[in-house]
């Protein structure tokens, strides 16, 4: 088989198996007659019913506005944060012992005391849990990356006089940024799922607070169309990251590409 | 070209050449490290004391550091703690072993035939970053508060990681190995015995120890949110409760079981890696 044919292949198995599954899930809810797994079409019709757009603003809304303030605080603070950590090795292993911890524990565990501590179920406690457990990747990777500078550049720098904050604005934060890009990719990642789960556990507005009244009163295509939406959601926020990594790293990518 | 898929699976890969870089000095260095830790534990337990204490925060809603300690003492101390904490550590181990016995098989599959990971692409980038906890309510639905629900949704989590990572494993292997074996006449299956998975072996012990983690995680997060019997099923009662030193000393324990699981998956990476360059230290 030439070359040619079998990429056409693959283009045809790329498209057709998620069609195919797709139409297997169909056909497999239409037989089985299950209440807790409603026919796909239903689950989507609900889906249009619900989100586009008559409870957008009410669930929606909210929801993306305690992802993007919470990521937005991690991201600020994890890079605030972890300059300064790897300029002084001292404050790196002071710093230490609490990142492992609060890493290694896991967040539901917080959820319940973030509730006690802050006496909110409302914005304030959702957005501290999902920007603290979202402030570790980026914190983490910045240390990574500004330890990982190629010293030649440091020095370079140095011997051209470049000090203090133009020093870590035009050095430090450049050579760094692939890597705190892919700690926020992950972090990005992190906020969905803190926001589900923060919702989950005690609210009254947002996609989680839909997934929990759907599945405590039984409304099974509305719990499926919760969760189709966080997949969704999920989903997009990754592409788009990815979308404006690739615009903002442009110059890294082509630099990379020219050494390697 | 690659896809937006493989950009996106490309960046979170964990290259094990960038394990063990850190690697403490010896001797004097050594001690003074040590000597840093201890006081900034030391230090932070001491700050959260005294905000206890001192009213900054009222003790009610953060009881102090020697009482919340008193209180898992004297927990550590019952059957019932012991039993809660099996329960969670059999959760965690169950799910991290089914997602490894699903994840390896497929990825080695999907990282050796260019077709199956072209035909699986799509299905498995939709479904990846689909945070695992949208299905806590459709499993209380269907499989209900039990052990089945909790191993699922562990196995569910850890399984992606360790795929991604074994997939990446198996297509990095060298070239000129698989070319070499090849004109020495090695057959498919003994190339992929004796070549394709040691070399994924770095990617894959990586893969099982950020694996590990989220199902830890996961297990947790479904005692927490359906009651299923464990640690967050304690947490959970002792907030409804009101019983807030209980609180604290089960978060606390939850975080030492996630430290030691954290430590022990890391050094089962090392050892599993004893003879990878990557976990080399200088021969000087």
């Amino acid at each position: 088989m030439s070359s040619r044919a079998t990429n056409r292949l693959k283009i045809a198995a790329e498209i057709a198996v998620p069609l195919a599954i797709l139409g297997g899930w169909q056909l497999w809810t239409v037989h089985a007659h299950s209440q807790f797994f409603p026919r796909l079409s239903t689950i989507l019709v609900t889906f249009r019913k619900m989100w586009l757009f008559s409870q957008f603003g009410e669930h929606v809304v909210p929801s993306l506005e305690r992802i993007g303030l919470g990521f937005g605080i991690a991201v600020l603070a994890g890079v605030l944060l972890g300059i300064p950590l790897f300029l002084s090795l001292c404050g790196y292993l002071l710093a230490m012992p609490h990142i492992e911890y609060w890493r290694a524990i896991p967040p539901p565990a917080l959820l319940p005391i973030s509730v006690v501590l802050l006496h909110s179920i409302g914005n304030t406690q959702k957005i501290s849990f999902i920007a603290f457990f979202c402030l570790f990747p980026v914190l983490l990777n910045t240390i990574d990356g500004v330890r990982s500078i190629d010293p030649t550049l440091v020095d370079t720098a140095r011997s051209y006089g470049v000090r203090g904050l133009a020093r870590i604005r035009r050095i430090v934060l450049p050579a760094a940024l692939p890597q705190i890009a892919a700690g926020m990719r992950n972090s990005l990642s992190l906020a969905v799922i803190m926001m589900v789960l923060s919702e989950y556990f005690s609210s009254t507005s947002g996609v989680g607070y839909v997934l929990l009244i759907s599945k405590n009163t039984f409304q099974l295509a509305p719990m499926w169309a919760a969760i189709l939406l966080i997949g969704l959601l999920g989903y997009v926020l990754n592409v788009l990251f990815i979308l404006a990594e690739r615009r903002v790293l442009a110059w890294h990518r082509g630099w990379r590409a020219a050494t390697a | 070209m690659p896809g937006l898929g493989d950009a996106a699976t490309a960046t979170t890969v964990e290259s094990p050449a960038d394990q063990g870089v850190e690697r403490a000095g010896p001797g004097i260095a050594r001690v003074g490290q040590i000597g840093a830790v201890l006081l900034s534990v030391a230090a932070a337990l001491a700050v959260w004391e005294l905000v206890s204490r001192t009213g900054l925060i009222a003790e009610r809603d953060l009881p102090s550091m020697s009482s919340s300690f008193r209180e898992l003492w004297s927990l550590v101390q019952t059957t019932s703690f012991w039993g809660a904490f099996a329960q969670t550590v059999r959760g965690w181990a169950l799910g991290l072993a089914v997602a490894t016995a699903l994840a390896v098989p497929i990825g080695i599959l999907l990282g050796s035939s260019d077709f199956a990971a072209r035909a699986l692409r799509v299905p498995i980038e939709f479904l990846r970053p689909i945070p695992s906890a949208a299905l806590i309510p459709l499993l209380f639905l269907t499989l209900g508060t039990t052990l089945r629900s909790e191993v699922f949704l562990a196995a569910f989590g850890a399984f992606w990681p360790l795929l991604v990572q074994t997939m990446y494993g198996v297509r990095d292997v060298d070239p000129l190995a698989i070319d070499t074996a090849r004109s020495f006449g090695v057959g498919r299956f003994e190339r992929l015995y004796r070549i394709k998975l040691p070399s994924a072996v770095p990617y894959i012990a990586t893969g099982v120890r950020i694996s590990s983690a989220v199902s830890l995680i996961l297990a947790f997060t479904a005692e927490l949110f359906m009651g299923i019997p464990g640690l967050g099923q304690k947490v959970n009662f002792a907030q409804a409760y009101g019983l807030n030193d209980q609180l604290y000393a089960y978060a606390l324990a939850t975080g030492f079981l996630g430290v030691a699981i954290h430590l022990v998956s890391s050094a089962a990476e090392r050892r599993a890696l004893r003879w990878h360059p990557s976990q080399r230290t200088a021969a000087a």
